[in-house]
């Protein structure tokens, strides 16, 4: 059965949702074969989870060198593993690195990149949703093996058993694929909340909550519902919250099933990020916000009043 | 220091954008068209450098005739010279030819930096920086906070999901810039007085050593087969708060199984 390669990603030896929906989604187009590409030691701890959903081959390329630079050697190694196995199409999620890493594959075997698909047809054809959600695309390559970046929340995951048959891949990279190296990789203080990426539910706060301490009032709806937290730039700028937080053009883009923005106005840049989310609630206390064109639900109010009321309406239906 | 700025002429994202009957393109005429927005981080950034460390700031733009104003404007912010690809058979390139195209055209150019935007507003791909790196075999040093350079050096800082990374590339190298880089300068007077002079070099295909069949919608990788507009969302429900706004949300949410 044709092959398809699906670049999964993982955390502290912990598969990303984005994976399983990957793998999942590769079901349609042929046999899924995960391809981990990391240090030493990252894909053991996946193993059982990608057999679990559904990967028929599971491509290692560890090595201490991919870690050690930026992008190029995984896309250099993407293309190795795609040269030799000759697949009918190649997944990654849509997150800013893997559209790198896929462009820059697609590049090396000559073949065209889809980018951002919400649906990929059983033929390998992407459905994208442009202009901010405005217009539909239906695309495809005109050369070569279809590479697709698939959107977060686009296919839910179902477990399906595959053989998981291990496959090491030598790592040799070439001189240019080392030419940005990563000098350091600082960790900031993170939470034990879900992802921007990965979340299906995300509480944002906007300037509206005027400071780093009142974020909590974010945080606690965003935890009564088992919610990620996001942000504007106006509040990542302000440095109440850390710039990964930041949704957006030029921060991440979510189209989880359910986006609460509070104290958020709306620009054009912020909607960018999240204006395909499939659920949109919004509270402002200015009417004429332009976050409300888009809301499905808003409250014209205070959000220091409407989102705790909202936080322990939720505990209290929770039961 | 000799730095290009790649900048793309784009729709006005205020704007109503629309794609074309035929061939499924852009409409680039459909709307005003603006210098992309984050280019202009770029820029800046290529004049801070530069009055940093020396040297020249080009332009590079691939894209239709009226790409010349955006150019006069980036010349107007300080940019010593512009160098404008146009040729029609260019229309409805993918993001693979233009970056095939965008580092030939920096083989006509002296350069130990090119800097770009981390993304254009009307194709939301951000890979034209990642693919011009690949194409020139160069480093690339994406999504830019924070750019220095020493010497031959180039050091970005980048937002990573968990924090920061510091990354470090030699010259000639691509970055890319994010927003939070710098605050870009607005053309002064003097400044849109001597742009008219500066010059702008325009290169077509057989300049660049390309023939039509290698580019286009001919060569393009990817192609849409059709479109669609969406049905406009349905207007939501808003409500003003009486002292029971959090709990009309929660209900919202429940009847919608969301919670
Ligand atoms: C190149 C570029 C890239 C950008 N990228 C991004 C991006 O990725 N993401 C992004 O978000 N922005 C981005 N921006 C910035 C964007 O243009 C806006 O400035 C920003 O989104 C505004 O954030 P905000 O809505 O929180 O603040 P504001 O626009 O100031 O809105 C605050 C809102 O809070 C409301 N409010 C105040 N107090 C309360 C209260 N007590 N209760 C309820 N409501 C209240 C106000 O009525 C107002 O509507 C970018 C800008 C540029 C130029
Ligand atoms: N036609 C073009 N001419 C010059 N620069 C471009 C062009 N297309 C893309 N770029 C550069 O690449 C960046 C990212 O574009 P994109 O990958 O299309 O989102 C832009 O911000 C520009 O700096």
């Amino acid at each position: 059965m044709a092959e398809v390669l699906v670049l999964v990603d993982s955390a502290n030896g912990t598969l990303k949702k984005s994976a399983l929906e990957l793998l999942t989604a590769a079901r349609s187009l042929g046999e899924p074969s995960a391809v981990v590409i990391g240090a030493p030691g990252t894909a053991a701890p996946l193993q059982e989870k990608l057999a679990e959903y559904g990967a028929a081959k599971v491509y290692i390329a560890e090595s201490e060198e991919i870690e050690q630079y930026l992008v190029a050697p995984k896309a250099e190694v993407l293309a190795q593993i795609a040269r030799q196995a000759n697949p009918v199409a190649i997944l990654v999620a849509s997150t800013a690195e893997n559209k790198e890493v896929a462009a820059r594959t697609a590049f090396k075997i000559d073949s065209g990149f889809l980018a951002d698909a919400v649906d990929i047809s059983s033929e390998g054809k992407t459905t994208q949703s442009i202009f901010g959600g405005a217009v539909t695309v239906t695309s495809k390559v005109a050369r070569g093996v279809p590479v697709i970046s698939l959107r977060a929340n686009s296919v839910a995951p179902e477990a399906s058993a595959g053989a998981a048959e291990e496959v090491s891949v030598d790592v040799v990279l070439s001189d240019g694929a080392k030419s940005a190296k990563v000098l350091e990789r600082v960790q900031e203080a993170k939470g034990s909340r879900p992802s921007l990426q990965d979340a299906s539910v995300i509480v944002s706060g906007g300037r509206g909550v005027g400071s780093a301490e009142n974020f909590s009032v974010v945080e606690n709806v965003a935890d009564a519902i088992g919610a990620a937290v996001g942000a504007s730039r106006a509040a990542t700028d302000a440095g109440w919250v850390p710039h990964q937080m930041q949704v957006g053009q030029t921060g991440v883009t979510v189209s989880p099933q359910l986006y609460i923005a509070l104290g958020i106005s709306g620009a054009i840049q912020h909607r960018a990020g999240m204006q395909t989310s499939k659920t949109i609630v919004a509270v402002n206390k200015d009417p004429e916000a332009p976050i409300f064109e888009l809301a499905d639900f808003g409250v014209v109010g205070d959000l220091f009043t409407v989102a705790p009321q909202l936080a322990e309406e939720v505990t209290k239906r929770k039961g | 220091m000799n730095i290009v700025v790649l900048m793309k002429q784009v729709p006005d994202t205020y704007a109503e954008r629309k794609l074309q009957a035929g061939d499924n393109t852009l409409d680039r005429d459909a709307s005003d068209a603006v210098i992309n927005e984050i280019d202009e981080y770029a820029i800046e950034e290529g004049l801070l450098l530069k009055e940093a460390h020396g040297g020249e700031v080009t332009i590079l733009t691939m894209g239709p005739d009226r790409a010349t104003e955006s150019i006069r404007k980036a010349l107007s912010m300080g940019a010593d010279k512009g160098v404008h690809v146009l040729d029609d058979a260019l229309h409805g390139s993918c993001a693979i030819t233009t970056a095939k195209v965008l580092a030939k055209a920096l083989g006509t150019v002296e350069y130990d930096l090119v800097i770009a935007g981390s993304e254009a507003t009307d194709s939301r791909l951000s890979i034209v920086p990642a693919l011009v790196s690949e194409a020139l075999g160069v480093a690339q040093l994406s999504g830019a906070r924070k750019v220095t350079v020493d010497g031959s050096t180039v050091t970005i800082e980048r937002t990573t999901d968990t924090g920061f990374d510091r990354v470090e590339g030699a010259v000639p190298a691509v970055v890319s810039v994010v927003e939070k880089i710098n605050e870009p300068r607005y053309p002064s007077f003097k400044g849109i007085m001597a742009a008219k002079s500066k010059p702008v070099t325009t290169l077509s295909l057989s300049d660049l050593g390309l023939s039509p069949d290698e580019v286009g919608l001919v060569a393009s990788t990817t192609t849409v087969e059709s479109y669609e507009e969406a049905p406009p969302r349905a207007a939501g429900t808003i409500v003003k708060d009486e002292g029971n706004g959090g709990a009309a949300i929660a209900e919202y949410l429940a009847s919608r199984k969301l919670i």
